[in-house]
């Protein structure tokens, strides 16, 4: 194929990779460490390609390399053809004129993308200013950025861009970078993790901005991510990147449908769907670091599949359908990296990452990942190691729940159990630091939250960011008295609790946070860090000596693992050694803030089944604080969806997910996007205008009353009831526990 | 912003006070006059002493908070008091402040400017020879205590008028005594006096500067929304300058607040060594006599000075940063 400049048909590729490499550290006595290794990607006028895989794959150094922008030290290799013209090896000059008119980029971060210190239309004024000729004026240039910011669909777009970035949301931010990629109607345009730190309704906004912006301007994206469902809603075709280096790809609907490479099944199968309540399936082991890649198949230590053939060199990508083995050179065609492509077509992720069967006795509760010990390199692990443990663990007793609870849970019922947490009326407010503090802004984080969960059940906690989730969930913890409510935890009154009682009831709360990095002590061996809310507890150092151990096995780890410290660890175990710990006293409250949001999905479906395998053998009650309303799908008997700082929605998962009532509950879930791009394709989306920003919130009437989308349809006196009455919650039919805070809820 | 400045100008002036209650407190209890006459060949009548002491305001009988009333009252009318020679402490402080604003003004916007520009060039060539070679000379100079510094300077000035055969460079003083001519040839005169003093103040700013602005630097150099500029097509140096230096200058305020403190102090040393009559010299030779107001004058304006260049750092700080003015 011509790459020269004639050739650009509509068809004809303004991006060519070829063997990209991307290597670090060449000392002179190392060799490099090679990151990427060797990555082939086409992209095509107006089309997009999704760059999935997991952290450490090399999605971004990939994506940063087509600009000439890998960090310091890095050493590029191979060759990137722009609109038919080598990249690599040109001088800084030259690629600085590239950048921004013929290739831009999206960001991750839109909060650190931009220079704080600068108005954000400014930012997207010089922009342009950079590369137009002749140059606009800066008023021009001005006037041109607020058009672009209006097109991405910011509201108040001269506002917007008379602003600095802190003042504006983080979707806003996203959509104004995006405004900014496109200001000089660039080629190619690079989106790496563009909707990760943002939630899923604004993730949907940021979508659509970015659709718009592509088709206005004719670009083709390469979209990078690790999720899915944004692939699998956006991008026509696929590449998957694992150890650094591409093995699986095609049309989307092929790759994410029917993968026919071990590692694509497998993440395909992690993902946790919202549609259904399949538990997904963790894929054992983690990636190879890099340098230690050996010379056969990187993936071939985690497949079950793998041949000793696959140890012995790297397959390359062949052609996956037998019409398409001809021309595996063709961009359209599927092809994957696997040695054993027609086996594969036979397994279902489930099948061939060998879940357990569903009658796994209760009190086996020994991890299906058994942890690929840090000292063990990735190559020497032994095949299938996830088939169940023999050597079953039955001790699965901990000292407040003796025995553990036989009775299992039925979702969405509201009788079974006793009630190990009650929460009516919750308020908390905050002073905005900064100012005298008569004049200080009260910031009402959390406004009126009713909560119950009892024995062995999970409730989740849902909504936006700033909807009050985590407040809820702390002021919970701190087992203190509340500015406003009534917290009982086992039917004490935390607001009238001794200090002694309040040390007893400690115990029974315990607490798995968000970032298993950064909650654990880098400098304690994991033992201790297990056994210290036993020594608080006042537990005999004996007793202590004997339960360690236990608690790591229980939760899939091994006992000599206690002398390790938490950075040999990977993420996945890392939030194990933060689930053992808080298991340790043994508590019938187990408060859960994002507990898989910082792991890649295939450890996060590991993580997940223990969790629940945990609660069928040892029967603590979970409060799960999640954004990832799929994680909610599958973890959750109940849920309880937050706005504003007010319960709006409760009840079973299957009903709140089956059948939602209020107009919230509806948007957010809608904006979910599913990892099948036939499904995602076809479902309808409800976009909800952008949220309020931080601040003082209506005083009266429902809070959502200005983004709903049911209250702008309703006559004026109807409309009137959501300005003036602040909604209360009642029942919601047929369901028992289902109850909706919403004057006109969806029928 | 005028609101910011009135509320931190409002602190200094607090401050200032509190400064000048507790120098007066630590010069009359450290600092002994009554030596000072005692020492004196033939010793005065102890009579005599007291009569002397009493007029100036020292007198070590008297209680400290009478003393200090009495001195305070005269202060808020413009008088601050005699020196323990029985001048005027307001006229020889108009005398020096002239010379010591020279040398500190000059000295620090020198250091401060070269200091930062040398910091951003290290932290831009990390690991090359200039930035190796700025390291050593920094930690060189921050480990000579200013007197040698400036010692090592004169010595050198030495040997380049030796080697000239001519005086080159003037060491001495702060202008030639009795120069005739008109203000050009007493503007060169001076500013030949004052660069071997100022080079010594701006050595030390500069080798404390360059170390806190190359650690700034490095800091943006790491940050996203440098990479962003880059994206956007600015060359590495460029977006270096337009969005990445003016947010490494926002800790720098707080440490030029801080250093210029050091400045002072290393002040005082220069001045002696170079033969400045300046506000250094005068506090050295008012600790040996005891003069108790004229120290306290000192220790004010030193005071005032490192108030100020807070004052001006928090300014700076708010016009770089956009995000105090508007949170």
């Amino acid at each position: 194929m011509s790459t020269g400049p004639a050739a650009r048909g509509p068809a004809a590729p303004v991006l060519q990779v070829r063997g990209l490499t991307v290597a670090f550290g060449a000392g002179r006595r190392r060799p490099a460490v090679p990151v990427v290794r060797g990555v082939d990607l086409v992209l095509r006028r107006g089309e997009v390609l999704g760059l999935v895989g997991e952290s450490g794959a090399g999605k971004s150094l990939t994506a940063l390399s087509l600009l000439g922008l890998a960090p310091p030290g890095a050493q590029v290799g191979g060759s990137v053809r722009l609109l038919g013209e080598e990249v690599l090896g040109r001088p800084e000059r030259e690629l600085a004129a590239l950048r921004g008119s013929r290739i831009a980029m999206v960001f991750q971060d839109p909060l650190h993308a931009f220079t704080p210190v600068l108005r954000v239309g400014d930012q997207i004024a010089e922009a342009l200013r950079i590369h137009e000729r002749p140059r606009p004026r800066r008023e021009t240039a001005l006037r041109r950025a607020v058009e672009l910011l209006d097109f991405v669909g910011v509201p108040q777009p001269s506002r917007a861009a008379r602003a600095l970035p802190h003042q504006l949301s983080g979707g806003m931010l996203q959509r104004a970078m995006i405004a900014m990629a496109v200001a000089n109607r660039p080629a190619v345009l690079v989106a790496d993790e563009p909707t990760s730190a943002l939630d899923v309704t604004v993730q949907a906004q940021v979508l659509e901005a970015l659709a718009a912006a592509r088709r206005e301007t004719g670009a083709a994206l390469l979209l990078v991510t690790h999720d899915l469902g944004v692939v699998a809603g956006a991008a026509d075709r696929v590449a998957v990147l694992y150890a650094g280096r591409v093995v699986e790809t095609g049309p989307a609907e092929g790759v994410l449908c029917r993968p026919r490479m071990p590692y694509t099944l497998g993440l395909v199968g992690s993902v946790p769907r919202l549609d259904t309540r399949t538990p997904p399936t963790p894929v054992p082991g983690t990636a190879p670091a890099p340098g230690t890649i050996g010379p056969g198949c990187p993936f071939a230590a985690r497949c079950p599949l793998a041949e000793p053939e696959c140890r012995a060199a790297e397959p390359p990508l062949t052609g996956v359908d037998s019409l398409s083995r001809a021309g595996t050179s063709a961009p359209d065609a599927h092809t994957a990296a696997c040695r054993r492509i027609p086996e594969v077509r036979r397994w279902s992720a489930a099948d061939l990452f060998g879940r357990p069967p569903a009658d796994t006795p209760e009190l086996d509760v020994t991890g299906t990942e058994p942890p690929a010990h840090p000292s063990t390199t990735p190559g020497a692990a032994p095949a299938g190691p996830w088939q169940r443990a023999t050597g079953a663990f039955a001790h699965a007793g901990s000292p407040n729940t003796a025995g553990g609870t036989a009775e299992g849970t039925v979702p969405g019922a509201g009788s079974v159990g006793e009630v190990v947490l009650s929460v009516s009326g919750l308020g908390r407010s905050y002073r905005l630091p900064g100012f005298r503090q008569r004049r200080a802004p009260v910031v009402r984080a959390v406004e009126y939250v009713d909560l119950e969960v009892r024995r062995g059940q999970t409730l989740a906690l849902v909504g936006e960011s700033g909807a009050g989730k985590s407040t809820t969930l702390r002021e919970i913890a701190s087992l203190a008295a509340p500015q406003a409510g009534r917290v009982e935890v086992l039917g004490q009154d935390t607001a009238l609790l001794s200090r002694r009682a309040a040390r007893e009831l400690r115990t029974a709360v315990q607490l798995v946070p968000q970032d298993p990095a950064s909650s654990l002590d880098p400098r304690m061996p994991v033992g201790d860090i297990v056994a210290e809310p036993l020594h608080a507890a006042r537990v005999p150092p004996a007793v202590v000596a004997a339960r360690v151990p236990r608690l790591l096995t229980q939760v899939g780890l091994r006992p000599v693992d206690a002398d390790g410290y938490p950075h040999e660890f990977s993420g996945g175990q890392r939030q194990r050694v933060a689930i053992a710990r808080a298991l340790a006293v043994g508590p019938a409250l187990l408060l859960l803030d994002e507990p898989v949001s910082a792991l890649d999905v295939s450890v996060q479906a590991g993580i997940l089944d223990l969790l629940l395998r945990l609660k069928r053998a040892l029967g603590p009650a979970y409060l799960l604080v999640s954004h990832d309303l799929a994680v909610v799908r599958q973890l959750a008997d109940r849920v309880s969806v937050m706005y504003a700082g007010r319960t709006v929605e409760t009840g079973g998962v299957a009903e709140v997910f089956g059948r939602p009532r209020h107009p919230y509950t509806r948007a957010l879930l809608s904006a979910v996007p599913l990892p099948d791009p036939v499904a995602e394709r076809s479902r309808r989306r409800i976009v909800l205008p952008a949220g309020p920003g931080p601040g003082p919130r209506a005083v009266s009437g429902c809070a959502f009353r200005a983004r709903c989308p049911v209250q702008a349809l309703l006559p004026a006196a109807e409309r009137r009831r959501c300005a003036e009455e602040t909604p209360r919650a009642r029942s919601a039919g047929e369901a028992a526990g289902h109850t909706v805070s919403c004057h006109f809820p969806h029928r | 912003m005028s609101v910011l400045i009135a509320r931190r100008l409002a602190r200094c002036v607090v401050l200032f006070l509190v400064s000048l209650v507790l120098s007066y407190a630590l010069a009359s209890t450290a600092l002994d006059p009554r030596a000072y006459f005692e020492d004196r060949r033939p010793p005065p009548p102890t009579r005599v002493v007291d009569a002397e002491l009493a007029r100036l305001g020292m007198d070590d009988r008297a209680p400290l908070p009478v003393r200090f009333a009495h001195w305070a009252d005269g202060a808020v009318h413009g008088d601050l008091g005699r020196t323990i020679d029985g001048e005027s402490v307001r006229a020889e402080f108009g005398r020096r402040i002239g010379v010591s604003v020279r040398l500190l003004l000059v000295g620090t916007l020198a250091g401060t400017a070269v200091g930062t520009l040398a910091g951003v060039w290290s932290a831009v060539r990390r690991g090359g020879f200039g930035d190796r070679a700025l390291a050593g000379f920094s930690f060189a100079v921050l480990c000579v205590p200013t007197f040698v510094l400036a010692l090592l300077l004169k010595t050198g000035a030495l040997a380049v008028n030796r080697a000239a055969g001519t005086g080159v460079v003037k060491y001495t003083g702060e202008h030639t005594p009795g120069l005739q001519g008109d203000w050009s040839v007493h503007l060169r005169d001076t500013a030949a006096h004052l660069a071997l003093p100022a080079l010594c103040v701006a050595l030390a700013a500069i080798a404390l500067y360059s170390r806190y602005q190359r650690a700034a630097t490095l800091d943006v150099l790491g940050a996203d929304h440098l990479r962003t500029a880059r994206a956007k097509g600015l060359t590495p140096g460029r977006a270096l300058l337009r969005h990445g230096l003016r947010i490494s200058l926002v800790p720098m305020t707080v440490f030029f607040s801080f250093g210029v403190l050091t400045l002072v102090t290393g002040a005082v040393f220069t001045e002696r060594v170079f033969g400045w009559p300046g506000m250094g010299s005068w506090l050295i030779d008012s600790v040996e006599k005891g003069d108790v107001n004229s120290v306290v004058a000192v220790n004010g304006f030193a005071a005032a000075v490192v108030l100020l260049a807070g004052l001006v750092a928090d300014v700076l700080h708010a016009l770089l940063d956009p995000r105090v003015r508007q949170p």
